[in-house]
């Protein structure tokens, strides 16, 4: 085989291939083109997205570390930095769901000890086909149980997350994984590889064939027929052995042991040296026949691009070579020096002392992949089938429907999920799954953060610009909820084929709506991922950009929860709430056709109402405050009896017609509780209807067009729907 | 009073132990690899999933070096208190008696339970009293407490079954809803629920602390 054929082979372009030559002077041996096919890939390269990010802004006052390292991190006061970041295991997942789902946490939770900082919780956004399909099902459960398996054996927690069901994702699920970590501000370390003569230590699980070409040949090309023989192209999770790597690296920075640090990801070796390479401005060595091995025989190129699972490379000073591995010994992971930092710009690859088998510039490697400006186009027709209907579009009766939605997959309890995961370790869960819109950790000090995570897919499907905006919306509005302000925000971007105009259109449409919102909500992006050819044979998956968000409440024992608190209490809805049909759930369930556009948002007038809900908790003015999200206000206001165990008796006078008890407006509602003087205290500066009272075993409802009696168990039994799911 | 608590690769719970025993006493951390107690008046065996708990839950840990010496203090009357992989290791140590067997549903569980106390005895429940309700987490995927029918009765016998799962809050299918239970000495006591993960109202409940002011007290 010509060389071209296997670069092509490799997902290499023509020209990608012609250039790799120009750069190197010659043909690139097996070696380099390993390393370039991978360096060069979507996945590692951005080459396909890098210009439209650099729209995000990244700048803010409580920034500690932005897009670049492995984490961004915000400050959070008494000296503590908190370290997050999303990112995508989708195809990896869609193959082996358990093994996907687990090593994406465990991928994720390796970028956040990394800089430094000690992991303390996990979110998750999933995306799966309807339920009703066989194939969805089998990926839940095997994602949620890998998930669990990671997370929990590991030792840290999983506080929340979402997951939407729709069509689109039967083929291709999403499968994205947050963390977030701790660290003193001072105790940061960055990935640069700096001092010639110091020494390269790899450190961890031993090197083996799994994984390799996953970035290139999984992450990087759309699904197909054949992916059942891309199975060896998923890594293996170890959580015990990423245990012991955290621990061990940890301790390693306490110690001041170390220059850099940085783990391997995507592409392994190759990745994770190039980058502390071209960060520190240095060149490495690295001879392979120093790695360990998981078995024997293995080729240069395959120790370069293996993604075996847990390992972390890290520079020391050459007198603290033994202390580094002595510790690598108390921790019981290898710790090989496996190569040394060298003045000239390179990455030289060795098969013994002598014997060079590769030698590739740094700069061509992270910097010379070409970029790509995309061909945006909007599509002249819709490109998403209609939903198919499972409630019959002449219900009218508001009982029946508000059931129907509470039992809908995408509104349905996530108990039968998130029982899976542990919620709890590490003591610092204040507000568990289900019991607020987004989950609060205490911080050492008294104070506290709030994360929540969002994107619904079909919205942006109906219009990229503005649901991506209400995706920021509903994020801010989970952590006003609770008290609490948005310091910083991670994204997933997963998207199409962006070489198909349309799918670039969505994505240069979501990234504006995503910049727009974050400037007009003063939020920083400080990282993220991108996840591109989420596309199968039934095309491409609905446009989602999820994003992850980290507020901050002055004070844990104030967090707000979604649950109704006492009796005699007051409902209220409050914020500009202007409720709308197409798109909503309810819309979905009657198999409507997605509407050609949403309705244009002031972001400033939503961030006035979402501040003034925030204050009002903070205050501890309110019992419960609760958004209104999909399913609109009867299924919000039902959650909140649910979440709280009581009843409520609510008039919703004349206006009371389908729009306004089952129309949705992402991030502009709010149904709280309180006493009638905080109700009215919070009207002085948002709008507030007053709805009714909290109390009783039922929830009762009165309208113009409505008349409905609920008793919270008929509520319970319709929102365990998806316990069916798991028997 | 100073309480040791256990660390393994693979430990998860020892930093919640630690700080669970700080507010009652004063907290050691043991290494698995170093077979001295140092003086510690009472021993906690801590959560997670001890040497990746690959073989079966809790049984590599049994044979550390600190464990052998956590067996010698137990057989010398020292207080041993077990808490979920602890409780494992301490069946599988032969410690306690019974085993734990994968949930009825076969999936990892983590949810708040009500526990009611059956024995309320020095030295692990005596600040609790008979029948009380604990609210107190579980989460565990091999938390099915099993014993042969006669040992059973002669735990029932020798008031051995310290904590059971109040009626409708078992979580994982074990047998009589049995949630802890004690060695006939009783000094050393295992149980499934996380009392670590119950001692501040902030992040849930404080009803675990019982479980360590008990311990206290019952040192003087």
């Amino acid at each position: 085989m010509r060389t071209v054929d296997r670069a092509l082979a490799l997902g290499l372009t023509e020209a990608e291939f012609q250039l790799i030559c120009e750069k190197l002077g010659r043909e690139p041996n097996e070696v380099e083109l390993a390393v370039f096919s991978l360096m060069w890939s979507e996945h590692c390269a951005y080459k396909h997205s890098k210009r439209l990010l650099r729209q995000l802004p990244s700048e803010g006052p409580r920034l500690a570390m932005g897009p670049g390292e492995n984490a961004g991190a915000v400050t959070v006061g008494d000296g503590y930095v908190l370290a997050f970041k999303v990112e995508s295991h989708n195809h990896p997942s869609a193959v082996e769901p358990f093994q996907g789902a687990a090593t994406g946490v465990g991928g994720i939770l390796r970028d956040i000890f990394a800089i430094g900082a000690r992991p303390i919780a996990v979110l998750d956004s999933l995306r799966f086909g309807e339920p009703t399909s066989a194939r969805t099902r089998y990926l839940l459960d095997h994602a949620v149980g890998g998930i669990g398996h990671y997370g929990n054996s590991i030792g840290v927690p999983t506080i929340g997350g979402e997951v939407y069901f729709e069509g689109p994702y039967e083929q291709n699920c999403l499968v994205n994984a947050m963390a977030l970590g701790i660290a003193r501000e001072d105790g940061l370390i960055r990935s640069a590889a700096t001092g010639v003569g110091n020494a390269l230590i790899l450190f961890g699980a031993s090197t083996g064939r799994d994984g390799i070409g996953g970035a290139s040949v999984l992450a990087s090309a759309e699904l197909g027929e054949q992916d059942a023989s891309k199975r060896p192209t998923v890594q293996v999770g170890d959580p015990f052995a990423e245990k012991k790597l955290l621990e061990c690296s940890l301790e390693l920075l306490d110690l001041g042991l170390l220059v850099a640090l940085q783990d391997l990801g995507a592409a392994g070796l190759s990745s994770s040296s190039a980058e502390m390479a071209s960060k520190g401005e240095v060149g490495l060595d690295i001879d392979v026949s120093l790695v360990p091995l998981r078995e024997a025989g293995m080729a240069p190129w395959e120790i370069m691009i293996s993604e075996s699972q847990e390992r972390m490379l890290c520079v020391t000073d050459p007198d603290t070579v033994e202390r580094v591995l002595a510790v690598c010994a108390k921790w019981e992971v290898h710790g090989v020096v496996i190569g040394s930092v060298i003045e000239e710009r390179v990455l030289r690859v060795l098969d013994g002392p002598d014997k060079v088998v590769g030698e590739m510039a740094v700069q061509a490697l992270v910097d010379d992949c070409p970029l790509y400006d995309l061909a945006p186009a909007p599509p002249e027709a819709g490109l998403y089938p209609a939903p198919v209907a499972t409630l019959d579009a002449s219900e009218s009766d508001p009982r029946a429907i508000l059931l129907a939605l509470l039992a809908a997959p995408n509104i349905a309890s996530r108990r039968p999920l998130f029982e899976q995961y542990d919620c709890i370790v590490q003591s610092r869960t204040v507000r568990r799954p289900e019991q607020a819109d987004a989950a609060v950790l205490a911080l050492p000090g008294g104070g506290a953060i709030a994360v929540s995570i969002d994107g619904s897919g079909r919205r942006v499907a109906c219009d990229p610009y503005t649901g991506a905006i209400e995706a920021v919306l509903e994020c801010t509005a989970n952590l006003a909820c609770t008290g609490a302000e948005p310091l910083g925000l991670t994204n997933c971007l997963n998207f199409g084929n962006p070489e198909k105009p349309h799918i670039a259109w969505q994505l240069t449409e979501a990234i504006r709506g995503l910049a727009d919102a974050c400037r007009a909500l003063d939020v920083p992006v400080v990282g993220g991922n991108v996840s591109l050819y989420n596309e199968s044979g039934g095309g491409p998956i609905y446009p989602t950009p999820v994003v992850g968000m980290v507020g901050e409440l002055p004070s844990a024992a104030a967090a707000g929860r979604s649950g109704f608190v006492r009796a005699g209490d007051l409902v209220a809805l409050a914020g500009p709430f202007v409720p709308a049909l197409p798109a909503s759930e309810l819309a979905k369930l009657r198999g409507e056709q997605l509407p050609d556009g949403l309705r244009e948002i002031d972001v400033a007038v939503l961030r006035a109402a979402q501040e003034a809900i925030r204050d009002a908790v903070r205050a501890a003015d309110l019992s419960s405050a609760h958004d209104v999200a999909e399913g609109g206000l009867l299924v919000a206001v039902a959650e909140s009896c649910l979440a709280g165990g009581l009843g409520a008796t609510l008039d919703l006078g004349a206006a009371a017609d389908e729009r306004m008890m089952f129309g949705e407006s992402p991030g502009s509602g709010f149904v709280v509780s309180g006493p009638e003087e905080a109700l009215r205290r919070l009207g002085e500066s948002v709008a507030v209807q007053l709805l009714g009272t909290v109390g009783g075993d039922a929830l009762d409802v009165r309208g113009a067009d409505a008349r409905l009696s609920v008793t919270l168990g008929e509520l319970r039994e319709a929102h365990a729907a998806l316990a069916a799911l798991f028997p | 009073m100073k309480l040791g608590v256990i660390t393994v690769p693979g430990t998860c719970d020892d930093a919640d132990a630690r700080l669970a025993v700080s507010k009652v006493a004063e907290p050691v951390a043991l290494w698995h690899g170093e077979s001295d107690l140092q003086g510690v008046d009472g021993i906690v065996v801590p959560g997670g999933f001890s040497y990746g708990d690959y073989l079966r839950a809790g049984a590599i840990a049994r044979f550390s070096p600190v464990m052998e010496s956590v067996i010698r203090f137990s057989q010398q009357g020292g207080l041993v208190l077990g808490i979920c992989n602890g409780f494992q290791v301490l069946c599988e140590a032969g410690l306690l008696p019974g085993a734990l067997l994968p949930n009825a549903g076969l999936r990892f569980r983590c949810l708040q339970v009500q526990l009611e106390v059956v024995g309320a005895q020095m030295p692990f429940t005596g600040d609790c009293a008979a029948g009380e309700r604990l609210s107190i987490p579980v989460k565990h995927t091999t938390g099915r407490y099993y014993a042969p029918p006669a040992d059973l009765e002669s735990l029932d016998a020798h008031g051995q079954i310290v904590l059971k799962y109040a009626p409708g809050h078992n979580p994982n299918g074990s047998v009589d809803d049995i949630a802890g239970v004690r060695n006939r000495a009783g000094n050393v006591f295992g149980l499934m629920p996380h009392p670590e993960h119950a001692v501040d109202p902030l992040t849930g409940s404080d009803d675990g602390l019982k479980i360590f002011l008990s311990m206290a007290h019952a040192h003087g």
